[in-house]
């Protein structure tokens, strides 16, 4: 989705604003949403890429307003109610509604700590093939998905060359979207700064974004 | 109506109105995010989604077990032991974890090595992904819009408001964390630091070093912190 989380090369949002010895949670609520939508997603309702989507279906103009874990907390109380955790009328009254049924938490103490340590889902798997290889020249596709996807807009077009491969991942665009895992290769991809920015770039500089194979072309 | 319209509706997810200082959300913190955050945990609690105790664990873990600390270990170890240097650059999470961090998001760690003629910087342009067992979360700045759209565009001029003024011969190599790996930069080792020992190594490097926005400088020599 060409949303305004893609900020890659986005001009103008003015200065960055350095806090010294910033605190990890500015106030308690941000804690508490943090671990809170952690925890809401060890029920396996959704998967790391749709939780990601999840942050990017804000309206553009709301994205850009909220603070970063205003938004976590606009995002949990409508995932609860789109995964159907949690009724609408539930989330308008603050309350369980009579005689529901209570649930045993997902993640409890005794649980967290293996939670925490839980790896994301990746391999080596030979059954997998590369379709490139490293120093091959390649391109990042000229695409427009309207689902999750993780090929920013700025390198769309855009001619690299792979320097690593990086093993076999799951494929965010279908699996955010429980469209399946589509396994495939991800490759370190080098793209030269006046490959993506013109001569404005210095000569020596790079960039370099993890890619899915399905981002890439032969170039 | 949408789920996300009815929640507002009940004011868990409601905007807020107009004349609020936007740019200062993170600090002055509005109290109804307060209230909009406890109406939905004690739903959530009722409920028995989720366990209190689990939420101050996993608060606790990244408050006082993660951070940055973490990360100053590891790039002193790599300073002062050429054979873990190695084992670094070549399989980051196995040498992480012989330090014992081992916490989640750090399993495809990648770390990328500064030298005289090579400065890297890390960002993750579409979210905010972050090495968590090494530099515990990301600080606001990291996550904020105009980091993330200009480090990629602009390195050097990111790295000047930074106070770092790169040489035109140095080759700048920008990290974007578009998939699960996850970057670590390695930095210089400042000159004056042969006699020290491991642990005043560590006290040395900060966050901001081993994000590649600042490079790691003796204390009389000032330097962000």
């Amino acid at each position: 989705m060409n949303g305004a989380h893609d900020m890659g090369g986005q001009q103008d949002m003015g200065p960055v604003e350095y806090e010294k010895d910033e605190p990890v949670f500015h106030a308690p609520w941000e804690g508490r949403i943090y671990a809170l939508r952690r925890a809401m997603r060890a029920w396996g309702k959704w998967n790391l890429d749709a939780d990601r989507h999840e942050i990017e279906l804000l309206p553009p103009a709301d994205y850009l307003r909220m603070s970063y874990y205003e938004r976590w907390v606009d995002r949990l109380a409508a995932q609860v109610v789109k995964y159907g955790l949690v009724s609408r009328e539930e989330i308008e009254s603050g309350k369980a509604a009579p005689g529901s049924t209570k649930s045993n938490p997902a993640l409890t103490l005794a649980t967290s700590a293996r939670w925490l340590s839980r790896g994301i889902p990746s391999s080596q798997d030979p059954k997998v093939r590369p379709r490139f290889k490293v120093r091959q020249r390649v391109r990042a596709r000229n695409i427009n998905p309207t689902g999750h996807t993780r090929l920013p807009r700025y390198v769309r077009g855009k001619a690299g060359v792979i320097v690593r491969d990086h093993g076999v991942y799951l494929f965010p665009d279908s699996n955010a979207h429980s469209q399946g895992e589509k396994r495939q290769h991800v490759y370190s991809v080098r793209f030269a700064a006046t490959e993506l920015w013109g001569e404005v770039a210095s000569p020596r500089d790079s960039v370099h974004l993890d890619l899915w194979d399905d981002y890439l072309e032969r170039a | 109506m949408t789920a996300a319209g009815a929640a507002a509706n009940a004011g868990l997810v409601s905007a807020q109105g107009p004349g609020q200082d936007r740019t200062q959300a993170h600090q002055t913190v509005p109290s109804d995010l307060t209230l909009r955050v406890k109406s939905l945990e004690s739903l959530l609690v009722e409920k028995g989604l989720v366990d209190p105790a689990a939420l101050d664990a996993l608060i606790d873990t990244m408050e006082h077990k993660v951070g940055p600390r973490n990360g100053a270990r590891v790039v002193a170890r790599a300073w002062v032991d050429p054979a873990y240097k190695k084992r670094l650059v070549e399989n980051a999470p196995a040498a992480i974890a012989e330090l014992g961090y081992t916490s989640g998001q750090g399993e495809h760690t990648l770390v990328v090595e500064n030298g005289p003629k090579v400065h890297n910087l890390i960002v993750c342009t579409l979210c905010s992904c972050y090495p968590w067992p090494v530099l515990g979360l990301p600080p606001v700045w990291y996550k904020s819009a105009p980091y993330r759209s200009r480090a990629v565009i602009d390195p050097r001029g990111i790295l000047r408001e930074f106070g770092m003024q790169l040489p035109e011969d140095v080759e700048v190599r920008v990290w974007d964390s578009t998939a699960e790996l996850r970057y670590l930069v390695l930095p210089e080792r400042p000159a004056g630091t042969e006699t020290m020992s491991e642990e005043q190594l560590a006290a040395l490097v900060t966050r901001d070093a081993m994000v590649g926005v600042a490079k790691v400088t003796l204390p009389t020599s000032g330097g962000n912190a």
